[in-house]
């Protein structure tokens, strides 16, 4: 065999073998693609897993609804346009260096120029009795979350062994299966690794509000298994026994060397096949890359940035390119839970005479360590509950901070610090460690290579395109280099208009505009004046024209004219879409309070009809599977009997949530349900910037969730306590006490100031969360406004709401005594009484739902074809 | 503001092959929003008027989700181009083309149209 200097020669291989496609084999592979090598050699992959290269970063979103697809790293075509061989489910078995030929399972033998070993890791399972009774998992690929999916569904109670980041990801995933949860460390704290004694303090407190039980400093012993085989507990080291129906093992990862080390490569002691700067093994025509490969510092990265330097370290090797591995920064920023956690540089305060600057808050969950060399220097640093600075100090890190590192730590409005924006940094910091762009680099992309906007930059630098955590720094960079070169930032609504959804409102109430055509052909973007406008600023501009509707004199029913073309189909049709072009209908149920005789009537409707009827979180009733011609005979029952819609399709009040509160509840303080209905009566449709929902609870024990809305109600013995800003959905919110002890009418009144005020100043698709979050002043600044009439406008707010509830209608009445709307409730123009044959249901659980199979195919009739001949 | 030609007898008619199907009166339509027509055979077209009373039709099916829906989405112009977005997940069709303009491998049939 023909030692190969490593430097000089060029290798050009004519068959590359690449075994494991992972993250990191994936990224090799798309760098020989970047490099032309695809195109001269042969390129064969041989991956164990069933299914191609995919995010394990972000394994645990499946569980918040990523499909496998959606995770997927490979880009549709991709191995076909660049020939690469990818056999999937067949890893290879043995590897002969002096033949240099691979063996897969399946059999085949394939001879290499250059092998590339990207195998990866495997979680390493502590060898404790019972490790394999069934219900025990781990948490590495697809499948085992599948697994871990199914076998949850006959569990009440999941522990998880190991505290560290990924023991984490695997409680939270349990939690979110509805497991009772516990996590196991040995250690005396979460996350040993990453952070210290301080960190796992705010870390444990935050996580055990959540619910989880943690158990720090216990080793699991046992696991305890029934007569059937199955896992029924845990036995731990303090003498305890856990009981548990599933066990996650994720104790950490080891490399999978095995490969390497049958085949007479040299692997370090600990593991990890051993690699020089350039990523080869200890014979030249094998490389090892990713987890699996230990590196010319010592160390076995866990990480995927460290790995993708290595796929480019490799590839460029094989053109004879000089480039060099020799270390990567372990700075991590995770989201584990909900709660930020992020530690960058000499996190653990390692170098000599350094100091710590430690701010905590244990109550709040927030920790934060910056280790500061001698000299003043930022060496490194540790952020538990906030790591909103993470992308900033990480880039100052090795530099002095223009500020100090007191000011860096505490939270804002606390001793007042500077906020330290990205500007500060130097050109030659890191912003994306993931590439290692710098500063300089990103300036250079805006201003010699005309990037504007964040997607430009990532294309031209690559910066943002690994783990993604820097994108926010690097948003603030461009935006502030546009600035600083005179460029003004667009902030427009979108490619038809450049104000914002703020200026468009202060633009229709105060020329009184009621037509989207005029607001388009005078204020829009000189491009777009006398076009189609775009479906964003069409419902937006629509919604604008609806909420100011009595004041400006426009018609506030939504399908009168003009408005009719501006609004999304939900709107169109007063229904939501589903899947299938089929709709759902959601009649409105103030405060969730239902008498038995309309609780009949749907009932009636829904069996009638075949709908499928779920009660929704919203403490009403939605039916779904409705065809478009259907809507109108359905709502005229539903509107007989007294409903109204519900304006569930409508960025618009949803519902106001009530618990049974005084009348009937031995702990309530006030009428808490007929508080609800007249709140709910009172702002029903009325349309905002996006849906608002609210609650009332008649006491502090909360049962109606009010603190979750966007502004809710709770029941005090001398009145009502509002609170505004809430949210659930992603990205929860607990919502801020705005005023204490109202009387009904001082409720009410600030309630009309608070929304009116919003739907004046928030962005299009912003909720009074986001909102209240992002406008100067923030809470302080909404209480003067509401409370104190610090603007003087709020006779106005008042007055905007006095006309929105003395002009509402029901849009589903007033639809159905129009017979000209109701002519557009049909399947087909030229149809009228044809139904859409591809809407069909198929049973499950006693009732339908959506054929989608059917909706997969292609209605191919050659002799229609059509002629697009323009 | 321009409306559509208020002459009633005037109808919309699709090209199928080398024949025009007559579909429906011109006043059905809303400037701005789409009907779907069902077509011989099975097939599902979805017209559209735009603000100026231009006619177009495209495949009613959004070739993502499968459903018939196309027809009732918002039509828009970007870059001097007409187009639907679905209703479903927003993805943009040219009116014109059928090209779907947020993914360049997928288009749907567009059909010939007149107001005849
Ligand atoms: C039907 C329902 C689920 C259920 O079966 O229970 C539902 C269904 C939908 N929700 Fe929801 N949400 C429903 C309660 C909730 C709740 C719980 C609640 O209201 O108490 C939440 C969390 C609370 C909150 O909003 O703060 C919720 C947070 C969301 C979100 C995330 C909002 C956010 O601010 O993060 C979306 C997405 C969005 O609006 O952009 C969403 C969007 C949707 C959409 C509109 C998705 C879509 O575009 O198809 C679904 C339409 C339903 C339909 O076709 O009828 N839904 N959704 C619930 C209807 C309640 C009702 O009676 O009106
Ligand atoms: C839940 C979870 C969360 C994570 N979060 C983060 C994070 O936030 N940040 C971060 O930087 N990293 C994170 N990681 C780690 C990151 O996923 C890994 O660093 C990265 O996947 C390593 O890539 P790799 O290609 O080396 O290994 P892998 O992605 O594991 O790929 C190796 C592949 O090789 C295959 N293979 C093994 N042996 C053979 C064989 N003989 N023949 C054929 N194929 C074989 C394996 O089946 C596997 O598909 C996380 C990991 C997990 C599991
Ligand atoms: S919030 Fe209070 S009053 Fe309402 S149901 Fe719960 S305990 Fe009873
Ligand atoms: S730091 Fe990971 S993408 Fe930039």
């Amino acid at each position: 065999m023909a030692a190969m200097s490593a430097m000089s020669t060029p290798a050009i291989s004519p068959t590359i073998v690449v075994v494991g496609h992972g993250m990191v084999g994936q990224r090799f592979l798309e760098a020989l693609a970047d490099r032309g090598v695809t195109e001269r050699a042969r390129i064969v992959v041989l991956c164990e897993e069933p299914r191609a290269a995919y995010d394990r970063v972000k394994l645990t979103s499946y569980f918040s609804g990523n499909t496998p697809d959606d995770l997927s790293m490979v880009e549709d075509g991709f191995m076909e346009k660049h020939g690469i061989e990818l056999h999937l489910d067949d890893p290879a078995v043995s590897v002969d260096t002096a033949a240099r030929t691979v063996v897969s399972r399946a059999g085949v033998t394939i001879a290499y120029d250059t092998l590339v070993l990207a195998t990866g890791s495997y979680p390493f399972v502590p060898p404790v009795p019972g490790k394999d009774a069934e219900g025990c998992f781990v948490y590495r690929t697809i499948e085992d979350l599948l697994a871990i999916e199914e076998y949850a569904k006959t569990s009440r109670v999941g522990a998880v062994v190991g505290g560290g980041l990924l023991g984490l990801e695997a409680a939270g995933a349990l939690k979110g299966l509805g497991l009772e949860t516990h996590i196991v460390e040995f250690a005396p704290r979460l996350m040993p690794v990453q952070v210290d004694e301080g960190g796992g303090a705010a870390l444990l407190r935050t996580i055990e509000n959540m619910g989880l039980s943690v158990h720090t400093g216990v080793g699991t012993q046992e696991v305890v298994a029934g007569e059937t085989g199955a896992v029924t507990g845990m036995a731990l080291s303090d003498g305890s026994v856990l009981p548990t129906d599933m066990v996650v093992f994720s104790a950490g990862v080891r490399p999978r060397d095995q490969l390497a080390r049958e085949a007479g490569l040299a692997v370090g002691e600990r593991g990890g096949i051993v690699v020089d700067e350039q990523c080869r093994t200890s014979d030249p025509a094998v490389f090892a890359i990713g987890e699996c490969a230990l590196a010319s510092d010592g160390r076995v990265y866990g990480l995927v940035a460290p790995g993708y330097e290595m796929a480019e370290t490799a590839a460029a090797a094989l053109e004879g390119e000089v480039r060099s591995f020799t270390g990567a920064d372990l700075s991590t920023k995770l989201k584990l839970l909900g709660v930020d956690v992020a530690s960058f540089g000499d996190a653990h305060g390692t170098a000599e005479g350094c100091l710590d600057v430690v701010y905590s808050d244990s109550r709040a969950g927030l920790y934060k360590k910056l280790v500061i060399g001698t000299d003043g220097t930022l060496l490194g640093g540790i952020l538990v509950g906030d790591a909103e600075q993470y992308g900033t100090l990480r880039a100052f890190t090795g530099s002095k901070p223009p500020v100090s590192a007191e000011q860096l730590v505490l939270p804002a409005g606390a001793g007042a610090p500077v906020a330290l924006g990205p500007a500060a940094l130097p050109d030659e910091a890191v912003v994306c460690s993931c590439h290692n762009v710098t500063k300089g680099t990103i300036r250079g992309a805006v201003n010699d290579h005309q990037c504007t906007t964040v997607p430009e930059v990532k294309k031209c630098t690559k910066a943002g395109t690994g783990c993604g955590s820097c994108v926010k720094v690097l948003g603030q960079l461009v935006n502030a280099e546009l600035e600083a070169s005179g460029v003004e930032v667009d902030k427009g609504l979108c490619a038809c208009f450049g104000q914002t959804r703020q200026e468009l409102y202060e633009i229709v109430r105060a020329l009184r505009i009621t037509s989207y055509q005029q607001l388009l052909d005078h204020h829009g973007r000189k491009a777009a004046r006398g076009g189609n406008g775009c479906e964003v600023c069409k419902p937006t501009v629509g919604s604008i024209i609806a909420s100011l509707a009595p004041t400006i004199g426009a018609s506030g029913y939504v399908l009168e004219g003009e408005q009719a073309a501006l609004q999304d189909t939900n709107d169109h049709f007063l229904a939501n879409m589903q899947k299938n072009g089929s709709y759902s209908i959601v009649p409105r149920i103030p405060g969730g309070e239902i008498t038995p005789e309309k609780l009949i009537v749907i009932g009636e409707v829904a069996r009638d009809f075949g709908l499928y009827t779920k009660i929704t979180g919203g403490q009403r009733i939605d039916l779904f599977g409705a065809r478009v011609d259907q809507l109108p005979q359905i709502w005229g029952r539903l509107v007989d009997a007294g409903f109204e819609s519900g304006h569930a399709y409508g960025k618009a009040l949803r519902t106001v949530k009530s618990c049974v509160g005084q009348t009937w509840c031995r702990y309530g303080v006030q009428d808490s349900v007929r508080m609800a209905i007249d709140l709910e009566l009172r702002y029903r449709g009325l349309r905002s910037p996006h849906k608002l929902k609210s609650a009332v609870s008649g006491c502090q024990r909360e049962c109606a969730e009010a603190q979750s809305k966007d502004f809710g109600v709770i029941a005090t013995a001398n009145g009502w306590n509002l609170y505004v800003g809430g949210n659930g959905g992603a990205t929860p919110r607990h919502a801020d006490l705005l005023a204490q002890d109202l009387s009904d009418g001082e409720l009410i009144r600030l309630i009309d100031r608070f929304l009116m005020f919003y739907i004046r100043t928030a962005d299009r698709l912003e909720r009074t969360s986001t909102w209240l979050e992002r406008i100067e002043g923030g809470l302080d600044h909404v209480r003067d406004v509401v409370v104190e009439d610090s603007l003087g406008i709020c006779a106005e707010l008042e007055s905007l709401m006095a006309d929105h509830v003395a002009g509402y209608r029901d849009e589903w009445a007033e639809t159905l005594d129009d017979p000209e709307r109701l002519m557009r409730f049909v399947s087909f123009v030229n149809a009228p009484d044809v139904p859409d044959p591809t809407v069909r249901f198929v049973p499950e659980r006693d009732q339908v739902k959506p054929d989608l199979p059917l909706l997969s195919i292609r209605p191919l009739d050659e002799a229609l074809e059509g002629s697009a001949a323009r | 503001m321009t409306i559509a030609p208020e002459k009633t007898d005037v109808q919309l008619e699709i090209k199928i092959g080398d024949d025009w199907l007559a579909v429906c009166p011109l006043s059905r339509l809303v400037p701005g929003r789409g009907v779907a027509a069902l077509l011989p055979g099975g097939r599902q077209a979805a017209l559209f008027l735009d603000r100026d009373g231009r006619p177009y039709a495209i495949d009613n099916r959004d070739p993502f989700g499968g459903a018939q829906v196309l027809s009732r989405g918002l039509i828009g112009t970007a870059a001097g181009r007409h187009f639907v977005a679905s209703p479903l997940l927003k993805q943009r069709f040219d009116l014109e083309t059928g090209a779907c303009l947020d993914d360049e491998e997928v288009s749907v049939t567009a059909y010939e149209v007149r107001l005849y």
